[in-house]
């Protein structure tokens, strides 16, 4: 029997992220890089440990191979103690059946065992592909003082946004009456955050319910909740003020990346009393040579600037050549960009080449059709010949080189 | 050879009388360097990438800043339930507080005693290279020597704390020796870093000891030469000993070359420090930066070169910070114009500031200064 914990979480991290294209293709969405150092999941696991949360589970699914190796003992986040700390859950073998998760509900239904070993009073429901700074330990006390049973944090959006998110639509003391998915004509601007407290009991019992069910999706946003609030059970808005981003598309992973480097949007990495955790490379200071131009731009240790970079990311061991240049644009670990190369608006993910003068992406004010126009990317251990464009919105990677190599 | 079958013993503390000012308030293992390391990372690192997996480091005073670094010696992969990281400080047996390298060596003789490493690797702190210690252990084993000692060839720098030469066979064996020599011109000096067995240093500190003798060049090298077979090692790399501020600065400038670079930094065999998680560094409108080594952390709005900057330094709009070594979080305000400085941690220059030094001799802001 171990030590009851009060809470503990729960991130979701099996999500395929397929949206992210060649972003994901051999990685789960959590484990993407993001701003210079960090991965995804870096979000969850630092508030949890900044919020007093010790004991974290991460359900992985979809390719966990260097999601579950970066993760490995929890260390980094401090999340190594001896009774709790972060373990990864992923789906394995029972005696009668085995079965991969089918929702966000069933991956949470089929980790009971190991919520129940710490007894706890509140579990808190995470998703791993959003970037925000969050006090869960607020979040849970407003979810004891409501005696709700269920506690959603709610983004105010733009009215004119709401369509695209989950609305929440609640009463004057925050209470809960109605979910509207996706409405075209909505009543409220409270998007659901994916961010849920559960008193526990409550919750297994509905999860008990929701496998019972065979019509049910076993999904949290589609069933588990819509059945709870048609129970009458307490349900509560806990709303959130501050920088909130979902990345799970190639457009918001590019904007929030170029977010770090605006001053005045409020997320703040080098807060000393809310620091985000990461793994850390082994890398010495970056150096940035005696004809390098370097502006409003983010820049991790062990690269190297010989070129100009504006309103650039770059993560640790990048190298950028003499006479390259790399504007509004992320170049993730390990990636070289050669001589002449120009990046612009683009992504281009870990341990690849941009050859001699090759031109990735292209800038807006450029573009004849703007409809054309979108962040161009470019996949992990991918060479670019020298002299390749790769237009605009373009997404390309090792195997659609080699099959273009083919062709030719 | 099994590296762990070597011991690993650091003085942390020698020589700290070279940079007075940097060691004031920490010892010469914790004084910072090339923008996020301190010193006895470098020695530490080389150890662990050579497969030794106990280390002791022997500390005499001001260790506060030592010990904070090294912590449970996680980040060097130290953190162990089978050997590990060991801190000595001095241990009031009545006969010393480690005035001496052989007293030092004589207090710890219960580490000694009780570890079971055929051999003991024994390192200074006031270096930075990257060496690759097996070689040094396999010449050992070939040679057979009974003690092996590294050196370099070349001039002895100014200033060099503690200079011995080697005079050595054509085949590596070491002849003879000479203590401070009066030498122009190139020589086999002597580095700080010594191989033996075990046993065997336990039996020479003890008999030096016991004659009330405590040069550790004299007694323990240069005396015992004829009874023991001595055996050279030549480090041919990159070396730079810290043996005076002129040096501390041209040690941390010498990063700007590419290739003292990417051999102190070798990807096989990184150097490891304490981990801050600090953000990458953030580089604002109108920033202007050449041939600079930055830490991560750090806020750069105006221009900044030939500077190393260390983690968490911010420069303010329009000042010019030219030829600097910046320690942690140093604050630089707006319209600051700094040739030569090198400004330890936590130091703040306020708004309008103008300091100069010359390459000679960089004007020196200790830690906490406000100006």
């Amino acid at each position: 029997m171990l030590p009851k914990q009060e809470v503990v979480a729960m991130i979701l991290a099996g999500g395929q992220g397929s949206r992210l294209g060649v972003l994901t293709k051999k990685l789960a969405k959590p484990a993407v890089p993001y701003g210079g150092k960090y991965r995804i999941i870096d979000f969850p696991l630092s508030n949890c440990v900044n919020s007093g949360i010790e004991t974290v589970g991460v359900l992985t699914q979809y390719q966990p191979l260097e999601l579950n190796e970066y993760i490995g003992s929890g260390q980094p986040w401090d999340l190594d103690s001896m009774n709790s700390g972060v373990r990864v859950l992923p789906p394995y073998q029972r005696s009668r059946k085995s079965d991969w998760y089918k929702g966000t509900a069933n991956a949470i239904y089929q980790n009971m065992q190991y919520i129940e070993r710490y007894s706890p009073e509140y579990v808190v429901i995470l998703s791993g592909d959003h970037i925000y700074k969050m006090d869960y330990s607020k979040m849970v006390a407003y979810h004891k003082e409501k005696n709700a049973d269920c506690t959603i944090a709610v983004f105010e959006v733009p009215m004119d946004e709401a369509p695209r998110f989950g609305i929440l639509n609640t009463r004057e003391d925050n209470s809960i009456y109605e979910f509207d998915e996706k409405p075209a004509h909505p009543k409220s601007n409270k998007a659901s955050m994916g961010i849920y407290v559960f008193t526990w009991s409550k919750l297994k019992q509905y999860l008990e319910n929701d496998e019972a069910n065979p019509k049910s999706g076993n999904d949290f946003g589609h069933d588990v909740l819509p059945a709870m609030l048609t129970a009458g059970e307490r349900m509560f808005a806990y709303p959130f003020e501050g920088y909130w981003k979902d990345v799970g598309t190639v457009e918001s992973l590019w904007e929030s990346n170029m977010d770090l480097l605006n001053p005045n949007v409020p997320l703040d990495l080098s807060e000393d009393t809310w620091k985000i955790y990461s793994r850390n490379p082994v890398m010495p200071p970056h150096y940035i040579s005696k004809d390098a131009k370097v502006q409003n731009s983010l820049v991790a240790e062990g690269a190297n600037v010989y070129g100009e970079i504006d309103f650039a990311v770059l993560f640790s061991g990048v190298y950028i050549a003499p006479g390259a240049i790399v504007r509004d644009s992320i170049i993730m670990p390990g990636t070289r960009v050669e001589e002449g190369a120009v990046v612009q608006y683009a992504i281009v993910a870990e341990n690849s080449v941009i050859g001699k003068n090759a031109i990735v992406g292209q800038r807006p004010e450029d573009m004849e059709n703007k409809g054309d126009w979108g962040v161009a990317v470019v996949g992990s251990d991918c060479v670019i010949p020298p002299e390749t464009v790769v237009p605009p919105k373009a997404m390309v990677d090792a195997e659609t080189m080699a099959e273009e190599a083919q062709k030719k | 050879m099994i590296a762990n079958s070597v011991l690993g013993v650091i003085f942390s503390n020698m020589h700290e009388e070279k940079v007075r000012e940097l060691t004031e308030t920490r010892t010469m293992g914790s004084v910072p360097f090339g923008g996020r390391y301190r010193l006895i990372d470098f020695a530490l690192s080389n150890m662990v990438n050579s497969g030794i997996n106990k280390v002791g480091v022997i500390t005499k005073s001001n260790y506060q800043s030592l010990m904070d670094h090294l912590g449970s010696g996680k980040a060097w992969d130290l953190s162990r339930k089978r050997e590990g990281l060991y801190i000595l400080p001095p241990f009031s047996s009545g006969a010393s507080d480690h005035n001496s390298r052989l007293d030092s060596l004589a207090s710890v003789m219960n580490f000694l005693s009780h570890s079971n490493e055929k051999y003991v690797l024994m390192t200074d702190s006031d270096y930075v290279c990257n060496i690759d210690l097996r070689q040094m252990m396999q010449a050992h084993i070939q040679s057979g020597a009974d003690v092996t000692l590294a050196y370099h060839y070349g001039h002895i720098p100014e200033h060099f704390a503690e200079p011995i030469s080697y005079e050595i066979d054509p085949d590596g064996m070491i002849r003879g020796a000479l203590v401070q020599p009066k030498v122009d011109g190139a020589c086999n000096y002597g580095l700080p870093m010594l191989l033996m067995d075990r046993e065997l240093m336990m039996k020479l500190v003890s008999d030096c000891v016991s004659r009330n003798l405590y040069s550790f060049q004299r007694d323990f090298i240069q005396r015992n030469i004829p009874n023991y077979h001595f055996h050279g090692y030549e480090f041919k790399g990159f070396i730079c000993s810290i043996c005076s501020m002129n040096d501390y600065f041209e040690s941390n400038m010498a990063l700007m070359q590419p290739k003292v670079r990417s051999e102190l930094f070798n990807p096989n065999r990184p150097i490891y420090t304490k981990v801050r998680d600090d953000m990458p560094t953030r580089y604002g409108l109108g920033s202007e930066v050449s041939n600079s080594l930055i830490a991560d952390g750090c806020v750069i709005e105006g221009a900044v070169e030939n500077c190393v900057l260390f983690r968490g330094v911010h420069i303010g709009k329009n000042s010019k910070v030219t030829n600097c070594v910046i320690m942690q979080d140093s604050m630089i305000g707006q319209n600051c114009k700094l040739d030569y400085v090198i400004m330890d941690k936590d130091v703040t220059i306020k708004d309008d500031r103008s300091l100069m030094g010359f390459q000679s001799y960089p004007v020196f802001i200790s830690k906490g200064s406000v100006v």
